[in-house]
């Protein structure tokens, strides 16, 4: 979300200080964003990446792609949509060493690039990979980063998410270099054009040891839609009280809507669902179009996840509920009478 | 007394005291409120805890000691006797003045330090900090020490003869197993374990266990912010609320929202 207004200077007094503080270094910022691709498909990017390009956009000065993989011909795909961004270029930097992207030989590679390509900013999602890897990279170049930015007002103002979400924090970086992960529900995606980058196709320089060794993934496949970047989410709670009954009332219910499935940490910790799928400070933070609420009281951990969204509707039995406090359209109701018979209605509206 | 055998391994674990995780927070014109707020050991530090001493009970031979380390005012050392209570050996309080804002990449360079000192083969720690819900300190630390790292853990095994580590962690969409050899940081995430509450007997026995305080000086510690707070303000209130009496008006509001 741009706040064009900001950077305007007509506006108040603090807005004119942010804008000729961006008009002096943004003509110098040079940004370099990580592009992270799906773990289950290394020829695509995980939607977090596209956002984390935005923002990196938002900077105002030259935006570098950096693309890091085992070898040049199983990261071709990712290329090939990468170079098509919107970014003014594009590095490829290759080891057999960081085809899993861990850490320990990943972090010096960017590192290694941020010092010597004279970049102001380094960019990312604040994906679990962000997370794993932007730390260790701030820790090698002594480095304050910015963790799950949500709004930039100048080349070096960042406002964050602190206390899951209750409050909004607004700093001002004052490193050499500004090191950031970006949320991805308070920014548009970048789209695909016809405008290509130039690509700097390259082996990795300064790979780190490979002192962990990868032993193996468990992904969990699915038809559905990703659950961070669904536009419909559906999500059980406790309320549900089974396994069974979370696969005979949320899946229908997110079939019907054409949705994602979410649950509660309560959900999950119950073996409810799978852990992948928690919303809330802990797991995914999300803002969807719609969050349809089933079973899910409304713990301020799991409304850190979720109240950026759209619309939230609440299905739950109990009216004192703290879901129904952020819910635009709350239903008092006995869960396994009323989702069955939303899922009818649904099924009736679309016809 | 037989010598200690050198296989022996120690741990560290640091711990914060941040505002309790059930607390309502307030954005009051100087920021969040926490004077006077009811605080407690960070939950993701409490299974940092958890994890350490279980480790210990699964081989009681393994594990010489474990020691625990906050970096806070005064009152931090409420959360090492907790800590202590739940079965650490001994702590170590870095006393910083009541008001002082001790970033991430600070608290990151006080324990490369600490470390240094007392020479773990494991650090375990929290993956985060519920206050500012940064994310950053265990990775920034293993990258300064050129330890290899397993942020997210959900399951740790620990070979003692081998002095390796297999860590499952939580990825986007999954998890992701490794191994590391010793010494490695680890960083906790909600599902490895349940903490256990501190007994009555413990707490009283936690007491007299040692606690060591140093000064941030006495370790050479800058402190120096490289953030400056420019604002902290309460998030956009929702106008939520509105409840309906059917389904029928649920579909409706559906069809309003544009969904259906």
């Amino acid at each position: 979300m741009f706040s064009h207004a900001l950077r305007r200077p007509a506006t108040a007094r603090t807005s004119q200080r942010c804008f000729s503080a961006s008009s002096r270094r943004s003509a110098d910022a040079n940004v370099l964003c990580f592009i992270e691709t799906k773990v289950t498909d290394k020829s695509d990017m995980v939607p977090g990446t596209l956002n984390a390009i935005t923002a990196a956009k938002k900077i105002g000065g030259k935006v570098t792609g950096i693309l890091i993989g085992k070898d040049e011909a199983s990261m071709q795909p990712a290329i090939d949509k990468a170079k098509k961004l919107g970014l003014d270029s594009l590095l490829v930097r290759y080891a057999p060493a960081l085809e899993h992207v861990l850490a320990e030989p990943t972090a010096p590679v960017l590192a290694e690039l941020v010092k010597k390509g004279g970049y102001t900013h380094f960019a990312g999602p604040h994906s679990a990979l962000g997370k794993n890897i932007f730390p260790r990279v701030a820790g090698l170049l002594d480095v304050q980063q910015i963790s799950d930015v949500m709004s930039i007002s100048a080349p070096d103002t960042f406002t964050r998410p602190v206390y899951a979400g209750n409050a909004i924090s607004t700093v001002r970086s004052k490193d050499a270099i500004k090191l950031f992960t970006v949320r991805a529900s308070t920014w548009e995606p970048a789209q695909e054009g016809d405008k290509e980058a130039p690509v700097d196709v390259k082996e990795a320089e300064n790979v780190g040891p490979e002192q962990a060794t990868w032993i193996s993934e468990e992904i969990v496949k699915s038809e559905r839609p990703d659950l961070s970047s669904a536009p419909i989410v559906v999500s059980g709670g406790r309320g549900v009280k089974s396994k069974d009954a979370f696969d005979s009332t949320i899946i229908p219910l997110a079939d019907a809507l054409g949705a994602a499935i979410g649950a509660s940490r309560a959900a999950v910790d119950s073996g409810y669902a799978d852990n992948s799928l928690q919303v809330g400070q802990t797991g995914k933070v999300i803002a969807p179009e719609l969050y349809v609420a089933v079973g899910i009281s409304g713990a301020i951990q799991h409304l850190a996840g979720m109240k950026d969204s759209k619309t939230i509707v609440a299905i739950n039995k109990d009216p004192d509920a703290p879901i129904f406090q952020v819910a635009d359209v709350g239903l008092v109701a006995d869960l396994f009478e009323a989702v069955p018979d939303l899922v009818k209605k649904i099924e009736a509206a679309k016809q | 007394m037989r010598p200690t055998p050198p296989s022996w391994l120690k741990l560290l674990v640091p711990v914060k005291r941040t505002v309790d995780y059930a607390v309502k927070i307030r954005v009051g014109p100087k920021g969040v409120e926490t004077k006077g707020v009811k605080h407690s050991m960070n939950p993701f530090d409490e299974i940092a805890i958890e994890e350490a001493v279980r480790l210990r009970e699964k081989d009681k031979k393994a594990i010489e000691k474990i020691t625990v380390v906050s970096i806070g005012p005064a009152k931090a050392s409420e959360v090492l006797r907790t800590a202590l209570a739940m079965g650490a050996d001994e702590a170590i309080h870095i006393e910083t003045a009541e008001d002082d804002v001790v970033e991430p990449l600070a608290v990151a360079r006080t324990l490369k330090e600490i470390v240094g000192r007392e020479q773990p083969d494991i650090v375990i720690m929290g993956k985060q900090a519920i206050d500012d819900d940064s994310s950053q300190v265990g990775g920034m630390l293993a990258g300064m020490l050129s330890w290899p790292q397993a942020n997210f853990a959900s399951k740790v095994d620990l070979d003692v003869a081998a002095k390796t580590v297999t860590v499952s962690r939580e990825i986007d969409g999954g998890l992701e197993t490794l191994k590391m050899s010793l010494p490695a940081v680890i960083t906790t995430d909600l599902r490895l374990n349940q903490p256990r509450y501190a007994s009555l007997p413990n707490i009283m026995k936690a007491k007299k266990k040692p606690l060591q305080k140093l000064k941030p000086s006495d370790l050479g510690a800058d402190f120096a912010p490289r953030l400056e707070s420019v604002n902290v303000e309460a998030p956009p209130a929702r106008q939520g609320g509105a409840k309906v009496e059917s389904v029928d008006e649920v579909v409706s509001k559906m069809k309003e929202a544009g969904v259906l």
